[in-house]
């Protein structure tokens, strides 16, 4: 579904994706992990057209992404729920979750958005009881679903999550995965960027480890769970075995 | 419930139109009342584009300036009906901001502030200098009034209900395009661009069309006002002008239909008010600003509701 080949990204002359390549088959939840500065969310940027300086291949449904603008990348059907959440704080809860749904009009959706709607409230319920609270209230865990319904608002085909954990508690953690779990099951496909690799290796089929802007590991998120390397640095577990195997 | 307050605001407001229009005999009241109207279709437009979308023109003084300009040559130099000059005024301005604003637009903050300021200053000294046409620093002379077929807008009362006319008109367009699609994402611009173009809203070609609405409001404007006064100058739309109404969107709320209104209302008519105090006129006008702004930090609309809450709150105890 995606298919990203050697991919080099560029903020002035540092580069900070240095070729990298993965694919995304459709109904599948990917993770990538890596630490602070690794380049994940540069891909994500990259794949969403608000980075535009990059060279290599950014392949979605077999059209090449290059040169497409945000608002282009969406209507393809990629959205994105940007790190930090990025919620629109003094408009209504309702207002955001239509926003989300800027780009449906040309589809004549004026039905299908209130399905949407409809359909979104029920997979968080605690939206349909905010919805015309300013977004600005909401707590982190509900701002984070907010996101997330947000960008479901436009009908993607694929999913990008950037750091949807960042700043939650286990409990609500928990929760999102759960609901990316409901949304696979219902067809979308779903990359999912984190540092909580742990979170992300239980919820995902397969994944990247990232490291300074190259791909250092792939593989099966069981894989991944089992693998050394993996554990020490991302998991945090068996850090006395690791040095005791040395 | 929403909906409602909304109308009976607008009948509020359209019934005060009339009694006003009707009732008042004193020229000296309906000329000022009608340069409210003006000023406040010069906050509404600067409004869309600063409280709505969020991006500063500290310029906008020079659409108002086009759109009388325009008017002016046309309806003077070149016999033009005054009403056939209205579609050349307005869509000079429309133009001049579609080609201004495409690369003023990329800029934000302070840079976009900077851009659009000089900008106000080229067309300021585009009036004054290119004389042959413009009539230069002394002005333009000999506008003939609004004529709508039958219709002649040369009395005060006339012109009054003229100008409000078009206030509401472009107060009920003005709400409708914020209540609409994409007026929330004006306001989404306004609060995050990138997340607003990631969820797929093409910001650079919304803001254009959002400046190039106000540009087109602002010469609406200039156009009145130019068979108002028959007269124009250079001065009417220099920079001062352009901060004068960032100041009644400031002071009136950003953000705020109604607060445009406010705002023009108290900027048109403190002036007036303060000739009391003669020679200190503009240090009481300076107090009066800064208080504004130090006790109310969001404009007039919103103090004035906020302070009603708080009341209500403590009546409520």
């Amino acid at each position: 579904m995606l298919r990203v080949r050697n991919l080099k990204c560029f903020y002035g002359r540092i580069m900070a994706v240095k070729g990298v390549s993965l694919s995304v088959n459709a109904g599948e939840i990917i993770c990538l992990i890596g630490a602070n500065g690794a380049g994940k969310t540069t891909l994500l940027s990259a794949v969403c057209g608000l980075l535009p300086t990059w060279t290599g291949e950014i392949e979605f449904e077999g059209q090449s992404l290059k040169g497409l603008d945000p608002p282009a990348v969406v209507r393809r059907g990629i959205s994105l729920v940007p790190e930090g959440r990025m919620i629109f704080p003094p408009l209504s809860v309702m207002d955001n979750l239509r926003l989300g749904a800027y780009t449906m009009y040309k589809k004549k959706a004026a039905e299908a958005v209130e399905q949407d709607l409809e359909s979104v409230m029920t997979l968080f319920p605690i939206l349909r009881e905010r919805s015309d609270q300013p977004a600005g209230t909401l707590s982190g865990g509900e701002q984070q679903m907010l996101a997330i319904a947000r960008a479901l608002m436009a009908r993607p085909g694929l999913l990008l999550l950037d750091e949807p954990s960042m700043g939650l508690a286990p409990m609500i953690v928990e929760k999102i995965m759960e609901v990316l779990e409901v949304l696979r099951s219902r067809g979308l496909t779903i990359v999912l960027v984190e540092q909580n690799a742990l979170a992300a290796l239980e919820a995902a089929d397969r994944g990247y480890v990232f490291e300074t802007g190259a791909v250092l590991l792939q593989g099966s998120a069981d894989e991944l769970l089992a693998d050394k390397d993996v554990k020490r640095a991302y998991l945090g577990k068996d850090y006395g075995d690791f040095y005791d195997a040395v | 419930m929403y909906g409602r307050a909304q109308k009976i605001i607008y009948a509020v407001f359209v019934i005060a139109v009339i009694i006003l229009g009707w009732s008042l005999d004193n020229e000296y009241y309906l000329q000022l009342l009608i340069f409210i109207g003006l000023n406040t279709l010069l906050a509404l437009s600067l409004n869309m584009l600063m409280g709505y979308a969020g991006q500063i023109s500290l310029g906008h003084a020079a659409f108002y300036g086009i759109g009388a300009y325009v008017t002016a040559i046309l309806t003077t130099t070149y016999n033009v009906e005054p009403i056939l000059a209205l579609p050349a005024a307005v869509g000079a301005a429309m133009i001049v901001a579609w080609i201004v604003g495409i690369p003023t637009l990329r800029l934000s903050g302070y840079y976009l502030g900077m851009g659009t300021l000089g900008f106000g200053m080229i067309i300021h000294i585009l009036f004054r200098e290119w004389s042959s046409v413009t009539g230069g620093a002394s002005g333009f002379v000999g506008i003939p009034p609004l004529e709508i077929g039958p219709l002649i807008f040369d009395s005060r009362r006339s012109y009054f209900f003229l100008v409000w006319g078009v206030v509401l008109l472009s107060i009920i367009m003005c709400r409708r395009i914020i209540d609409s699609r994409v007026g929330r994402a004006l306001r989404s611009i306004h609060d995050g661009e990138k997340a607003a173009a990631a969820i797929g809203v093409d910001t650079k070609k919304l803001k254009v069309q959002v400046f190039v609405l106000s540009a087109a409001m602002a010469a609406m404007a200039g156009f009145l006002y130019a068979h108002l006064i028959y007269f124009i100058s250079p001065g009417t739309f220099n920079f001062v002008a352009s901060i004068r109404i960032v100041t009644m969107v400031v002071i009136g709320g950003m953000a705020s239909i109604w607060g445009a209104l406010f705002g023009a209302s108290l900027l048109t008519l403190l002036p007036e008010w303060l000739h009391a105090f003669s020679e200190f006129e503009m240090v009481v006008y300076g107090l009066i600003l800064m208080s504004v702004m130090i006790f109310l930090p969001r404009g007039l609309t919103r103090g004035v509701i906020d302070i009603y809450y708080r009341y209500r709150k403590s009546h409520d105890k």
